[in-house]
């Protein structure tokens, strides 16, 4: 569904993506995981074709990002990490001008964005103008816009970015039903447990670069099952082990209050880095 | 071409305050209409009429232009720099042709009904002129020429202040220089001939001409035509370039 071939991206003297190939398969959610400047943005607008790429290209559903930029337009449904919806507009006027630009018909117009603010439970908001939405409700807001028009791959760039827990919940359950509706997705986030839950695969990326790419379970892998560290001191010894039995046995001899947890994504990312991804 | 949306949608937010819409589209004019009309102009003669008959049709063709460019490039503007609302378009299937056609109609609509008003106002107050379709035409022309300059404009501004420095160093001189208030041939050369590189100076022409009842400048008219197909241009070419 999308191919990416040593895609780059150049600001001046900053190469903020430094030739990346990926291949997202129908039916899959992508993640591209990485701590803040690591490109992820840089490399969804050149796929949305808000940006060109400095060299390189992409197909996205089959079409060049380059050639046919018209063609990948149609394909493809956009969450920016910006909220850029219409505030003077209500939530229903904010779909109805997404489907007029995607020449939908009215009766169709009207079916799909019922439809859609009933799956993000704003059906009851659709007479209010967006600037008396809270931010959780404008996030949402702007997923549905993105999918008014069923495109068959859509792009989310930190689909949950600056949202309470709760808020973010919802907005997780929504992406799973999505992935269950056969849509392909990529996201990008910051947020470790995010990529875990949501993504069929991550491509982890840092400066540009991407640097581990698989199943988070066997990004995991990679690196054991548990971790075992000082209580309250994540920064400092820690060991990763096969089994629960096994790490508290070593546990015994750290000389500190120990926790055992599981591996997590932000663990391989430190262990590949020696940075942490979240702030 | 899909224009009509992003049209739509810009005239979706001028209903939703209509008031505001036609406060700021009223403003200027009367203020003009008070000044050279009534304070300044009050039992001067010019050309056989009063004063106030000879700046109407200019008062009309600034107000068509201010209601245009105005509105048009605050919006692209700040849908470019600030809300990003310009990026919604920009991943839709929607050409730059179309996007520049879209907002350049709505200055039309708002330049043309701000000149509407003031006509009214005008033909109220007595002011003597002759109407026909040619001149209203004309204010048409005037209304999207400037909207498409609004377009290129604020996709060429990179920032709110050049946006206004743009207004201050072009669009204002223009408003005072191009025979709004008086006829060009009062200016000394090289301002005389100077002058005519503004379309603004021949709407003014072709507009007084056909006001007055005489044969418009079909030179001015070509020129006026031909700045709105280079403006329009420059528009779908500077929204093309980012997207
Ligand atoms: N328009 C631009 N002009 C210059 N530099 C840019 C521009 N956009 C991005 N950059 C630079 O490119 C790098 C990657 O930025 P990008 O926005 O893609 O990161 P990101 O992974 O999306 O980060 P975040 O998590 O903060 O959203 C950064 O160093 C950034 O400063
Ligand atoms: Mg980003």
């Amino acid at each position: 569904m999308i191919h990416t071939i040593d895609l780059k991206k150049q600001f001046g003297s900053v190469e903020a993506v430094k030739g990346i190939n990926v291949t997202v398969e129908k039916g899959e959610v992508f993640g591209l995981l990485g701590p803040n400047g690591a490109g992820k943005t840089t490399t969804i607008r050149m796929l949305t074709t808000l940006s060109a790429p400095t060299s390189g290209t992409a197909t996205v559903d089959g079409h060049d990002i380059r050639q046919n930029s018209l063609a990948v337009k149609k394909a493809i449904g956009v969450v920016p990490q910006m909220l850029n919806l219409d505030i003077d507009l209500t939530a229903a006027e904010n779909l109805e001008y997404h489907g007029r630009l995607h020449r939908m018909e009215q009766q169709d117009r009207m079916a799909r964005t019922e439809e859609l603010l009933r799956f993000v439970g704003l059906w009851d908001k659709r007479d209010t103008n967006v600037e008396h939405l809270s931010g959780g409700m404008r996030r949402r807001l702007l997923i549905a816009r993105g999918l008014m028009h069923r495109p068959r791959v859509v792009f989310m760039d930190e689909p949950t970015v600056g949202l309470d827990p709760q808020a973010r919940h919802m907005i997780w359950g929504m992406i799973e039903d999505l992935k269950r509706s056969g849509i392909t997705i990529m996201l990008t986030t910051h947020y470790i447990e995010e990529a875990d839950r949501l993504c069929d695969r991550v491509a982890v990326m840092r400066q540009g670069k991407i640097i581990a790419l698989g199943a988070p379970a066997d990004l995991k892998a990679v690196i054991g099952k548990y971790v075992l560290e000082c209580l309250g001191r994540h920064d400092l010894v820690r060991r990763f082990l096969w089994s629960r039995e096994e790490a508290l046995e070593a546990g015994k001899s750290m000389g500190c209050d120990v926790v055992v947890r599981d591996v997590t994504l932000e663990d391989v990312f430190i262990e590949l880095t020696g940075e942490r991804i979240e702030g | 071409m899909n224009f009509y949306p992003i049209f739509w949608k810009d005239m979706l937010l001028i209903r939703r305050k209509p008031w505001k819409f036609l406060a700021s589209s009223m403003i200027m004019p009367l203020l003009y209409l008070v000044t050279f009309g009534w304070g300044l102009g009050r039992g001067m003669q010019v050309a056989g009429g009063t004063y106030l008959d000879f700046v109407l049709p200019g008062l009309l063709v600034m107000s068509a232009m201010n209601n245009s460019f105005g509105p048009v490039s605050t919006s692209v503007n700040v849908s470019k720099l600030y809300t990003k609302t310009i990026e919604e378009v920009l991943v839709s299937p929607v050409g730059p042709w179309s996007i520049a056609l879209g907002r350049a109609l709505t200055g039309l609509v708002r330049g043309l009904f701000s000149a509407l008003l003031l006509l009214i106002v005008g033909l109220v107050s007595g002011v003597h002129l002759s109407l026909s379709p040619l001149f209203f035409l004309v204010l048409v022309l005037t209304s999207f020429c400037f909207a498409c300059a609004a377009v290129a404009a604020a996709m060429i501004a990179k920032s709110h202040e050049d946006m206004s420095n743009f207004n201050s160093f072009v669009i204002v001189p223009m408003s005072f220089l191009s025979g709004t208030f008086f006829t060009p041939d009062k200016l000394p050369e090289p301002f005389q001939s100077a002058v005519l590189i503004y379309p603004l100076t021949h709407a003014n022409i072709v507009l007084r001409t056909l006001a007055a009842g005489g044969n418009p400048s079909i030179l001015s008219l070509a020129v006026l035509a031909l700045y709105t197909a280079f403006f329009y241009y420059l528009a779908g070419i500077t929204v093309k370039r980012v997207s």
